[in-house]
């Protein structure tokens, strides 16, 4: 069974530093790092201390609302640091590598999947927090059957990963990952594929295709849903990466929780860019020592894509769910009668008062400079461009910012999440924040519903 | 350009966080930002941003509004000494044109831009952007007798009422140009409407009258214009807007952009075209029976359209909504100009009750898309 889906707005901006197709094994990490905030909506309750030895696979920190969904180190070692922000707020749990102990968990064979017995193996390895949960994109919860679980192997966003590539080496934990998975839920998992080069995921088995066409953010999990069966209130659906439904599939064959993570580096300041193997929380040195970047200029390291990705500082520890770490240029200089038109066409813009269409063949040069100041919304229609659902986002953005949960349901605030305001982030006139106000909107709904 | 940064720099250190006149700082910053792109980065969001910006949007307005104002500068030379029969070429024409034109855009800059800056230091945010195109409409639009002192009355009502009083830039439910021209309108009847007013001197020289297209229709008077004449704009009215030609250049210019919306263009266009024609089959008198062609070259209707019901803050703001806005537009200002003959320029009401009703049309475009989505979930919650 298989659906075409095709997306006509969005845009794709091509950037210089694409990653060559080479998969490397990462330098060995000294440390690891579990962040809470990865996890959205998750209120932290730590298991341990500084100091404590612990186990791969075992529980660092667990949910407040939910004690069953544990959070588990993907090494063993001890730990070494909390490091906690304003209010104490824990932002970090930093782990050191050390010879230790391995938890295995006890697993169903493969002909007598049931739905609680792979929900408990789950929660107990700490491969629970690989499903997040529309809407609002928060962990999952487990005592729900979800409307359907979605799984995208289109990753649309510049610079983004070839999942082809990248999981050539785990095809049959991908076909068991996709079974496990199909316990889970009625329907069969939705797979979604690139149109042009489907490979292996179109041989996988149990699964409904959709065959995506278009631009950026057609990629994106919420654009799928909306165009194939759109969230109504109080629905819920599930969407697994697929290098984590990779993890479920090696999980339940040696009962070892998996955290590999094959990080893709790329950006123009990166200088052999390619698919490097390690593992969730790794330190980013141990891919950048690798990939190697330009040293002589000031740059910014994003675990994610340039959209939607955050920060991080050079020696930090990687996301728990990204595959791409980018790495480009910081843009704090000064740009003089930069704002006149068609002057530096050399920045890509989606607008036409620039002729970047022109010079955009071989990839963009960017930088992080902002290219002008934050204004009030005054241009209309530029965000309809690259927003490819039927869901009004500025409308829906002036809602989040009047704090009117009414309208913020009616005009579909079930059905995206932040990152799907990336794009509108990048390309609008007034230079404002879309994708946090939606972040303010939905933690809002939230709490308030 | 980095001797002329670092003097930049140093001018704005007093003005720095926690300095002595960092309440002033949004006006430096204004002056600063018109030389430089600054270097702020970003911090949350998108990590990389779009060239594009408000200033860069706003100034290829003024680009596109250009050919109309020379046009317009030299037309108003011409209309002069066509009228007083002295010996002309194109140059004097030209200079007279800037003589009269220059010192309204002058004062009408150094007026609104006064008040903008005052708001941006009381409400603390950077000076925005939209007031150099306003700023430039206003004279456009004047008749060119008007005294300075009443485009200076017209600017400041404009800004304080139209614009500030509503929130500032982003805001407004009117087009403020057009609240200043409406406003000179019904304060100074006398100085915006009649023969004495379209024609350069007109006031002070008694051999010189001239009355718009729409005025002698609307007194019953035959019109000796030939087409092209009307099309180039060879004839007497506002300052900028008699030439359809040169407003065509930057309806080209405002739509190979992007900047300007053709939906409401074209709307425009096809409400005031549908209309005037019904008319010429009534054609019941003069205005009825003036030719639907005619109607779209005359008079501020291409201007209008072009430059004001384009504004993005104070038009409809769905593609749906600006169709609907649009078509209406061009309604209207053939309806006021053919049944109100007191008001001859039906554009600039027309423009302004679109306007008032703009948030209208998006409210039932934005109802039909929740309508929607309720209905659907009402449906899945029925096959459940």
């Amino acid at each position: 069974m298989s659906v075409d889906i095709r997306i006509r707005r969005g845009a794709k901006i091509y950037l210089k530093g694409e990653s060559e197709k080479i998969l490397s094994e990462a330098s060995p990490s000294k440390t690891f790092a579990l962040k809470p905030n990865n996890f959205f909506g998750i209120v932290p309750r730590l298991m341990v201390k500084e100091g404590d030895k612990v186990a791969k696979g075992a529980a660092v920190f667990h949910s407040k609302k939910d004690t069953r969904i544990l959070f588990t180190s993907p090494v063993s070692g001890i730990v070494k640091e909390v490091i906690r922000g304003a209010k104490r707020k824990i932002l970090k749990i930093v782990i050191e590598q050390q010879e230790g102990d391995i938890i295995t968990h006890k697993v169903p064979p493969s002909n007598s999947f049931d739905r609680e017995s792979i929900t408990e193996v789950l929660l107990k390895s700490g491969a629970w927090p690989f499903i997040k949960q529309r809407p609002y994109g928060i962990t999952a919860d487990p005592d729900l059957i979800p409307k359907a679980i979605y799984v995208s192997t289109y990753a649309s966003a510049p610079l983004d990963v070839d999942f082809q590539f990248l999981l050539k080496n785990n095809k049959e934990d991908f076909q068991s990952g996709i079974d496990i998975l199909n316990a889970l839920v009625e329907n069969p998992v939705v797979l979604s594929i690139d149109a042009a080069f489907s490979g292996f995921f179109e041989k996988i088995k149990g699964v409904e295709l959709l065959r995506i066409k278009g631009p950026h953010p057609a990629g994106n999990v919420s654009v799928q849903i909306h165009k194939h069966m759109p969230i109504n209130m109080g629905e819920k659906v599930w969407e697994v990466r697929p290098e984590d439904v990779v993890n479920i599939g090696k999980l339940f064959a040696d009962g070892e929780y998996s955290a590999q993570r094959t990080i893709v580096v790329a950006g123009e300041s990166v200088l052999n860019p390619q698919y490097i193997k390690t593992k969730i929380g790794a330190l980013l040195t141990a891919v950048t020592d690798i990939a190697g970047f330009d040293k002589s200029q000031q740059n910014r390291f994003i675990n994610g894509d340039v959209l939607t990705g955050k920060e991080e500082a050079s020696d930090g520890h990687l996301d728990f769910h990204n595959n791409l770490l980018t790495i480009i240029p910081e843009g704090n200089h000064y740009r003089m009668f930069g704002w006149l038109p068609f002057i530096d066409n050399k920045i890509p813009s989606l607008s036409k008062t620039s002729l970047s269409w022109f010079f955009g063949k071989k990839g963009f040069s960017v930088d992080t400079n902002m290219n002008g100041e934050k204004r009030a919304f005054v241009v209309t229609g530029e965000m309809e461009k690259v927003f490819p659902m039927d869901i009004y986002p500025m409308q829906l953005l002036k809602a989040c910012m009047a704090g009117d949960i009414e309208k913020m349901e009616a005009l579909g605030i079930y059905e995206v999440i932040p990152e799907d305001f990336g794009l509108i982030d990048y390309a609008n006139t007034s230079k404002i924040e879309a994708q946090e106000i939606i972040r303010e909107g939905i933690e809002l709904m939230i709490k308030e519903v | 350009m980095n001797f002329l940064r670092k003097k930049l720099d140093d001018l704005k250190r007093p003005f720095g966080k926690g300095k002595k006149w960092e309440k002033y700082a949004p006006a430096i910053n204004a002056f600063d930002t018109l030389l430089f792109v600054p270097n702020h980065t970003t911090s949350t969001g998108a990590h990389i941003r779009d060239a594009v910006d408000l200033k860069r949007t706003m100034v290829t307005v003024i680009i596109a509004l250009i050919p109309a104002l020379i046009y317009g500068i030299y037309n108003t030379g011409y209309q002069h000494y066509v009228q007083t029969g002295e010996a002309f070429s194109f140059f004097d024409a030209f200079i007279h044109g800037t003589w009269k034109i220059v010192p309204m855009i002058i004062v009408s800059y150094l007026v609104g831009l006064t008040i903008e800056f005052i708001f941006a230091i009381y409400r603390g945010h950077d000076v925005n952007e939209g007031y150099l195109v306003t700023g430039l409409l206003i004279p456009m639009i004047m008749p060119v007798d008007i005294p300075l002192w009443m485009v200076a009355i017209s600017v400041a009502f404009a800004v304080l009422i139209a614009k500030e009083a509503f929130g500032g830039t982003g805001m407004n439910i009117l087009n403020p140009a057009l609240t200043a021209r409406a406003f000179a309108f019904f304060a100074y009847p006398t100085y915006m409407s009649g023969n004495k007013v379209w024609v350069s001197e007109a006031s002070n020289i008694d051999g010189i009258s001239g009355e718009t297209i729409l005025g002698t229709l609307a007194a019953g008077g035959n019109v000796n214009y030939s087409f092209f004449e009307m099309f180039q704009g060879s004839i007497p009215g506002s300052i900028a807007e008699t030439s359809a030609l040169f407003v065509l250049i930057g309806a080209t210019i405002l739509i190979a952009t992007g900047v300007g919306s053709w939906r409401i263009m074209l709307g425009s266009f096809i409400g005031a075209a549908l209309v005037g024609f019904l008319f010429n089959l009534w054609g019941a008198n003069a205005l009825m029976s003036f030719s639907w062609v005619n109607h779209l070259v005359v008079g501020g209707f291409a201007f209008g359209v072009v430059f004001m019901a384009t504004d993005p803050v104070s038009a409809a703001q769905t593609n749906k909504g600006k169709w609907v806005y649009g078509i209406l537009v061009g309604v209207f200002c053939i309806l006021i100009r053919v049944f109100n003959p007191a008001y001859p320029e039906g554009v600039m009401l027309a423009i302004l009750l679109m306007n008032v009703f703009a948030p209208t049309i998006d409210h039932y475009v934005i109802q039909e898309n929740i309508n929607k989505r309720k209905k659907r979930w009402a449906s899945a919650l029925k096959t459940k």
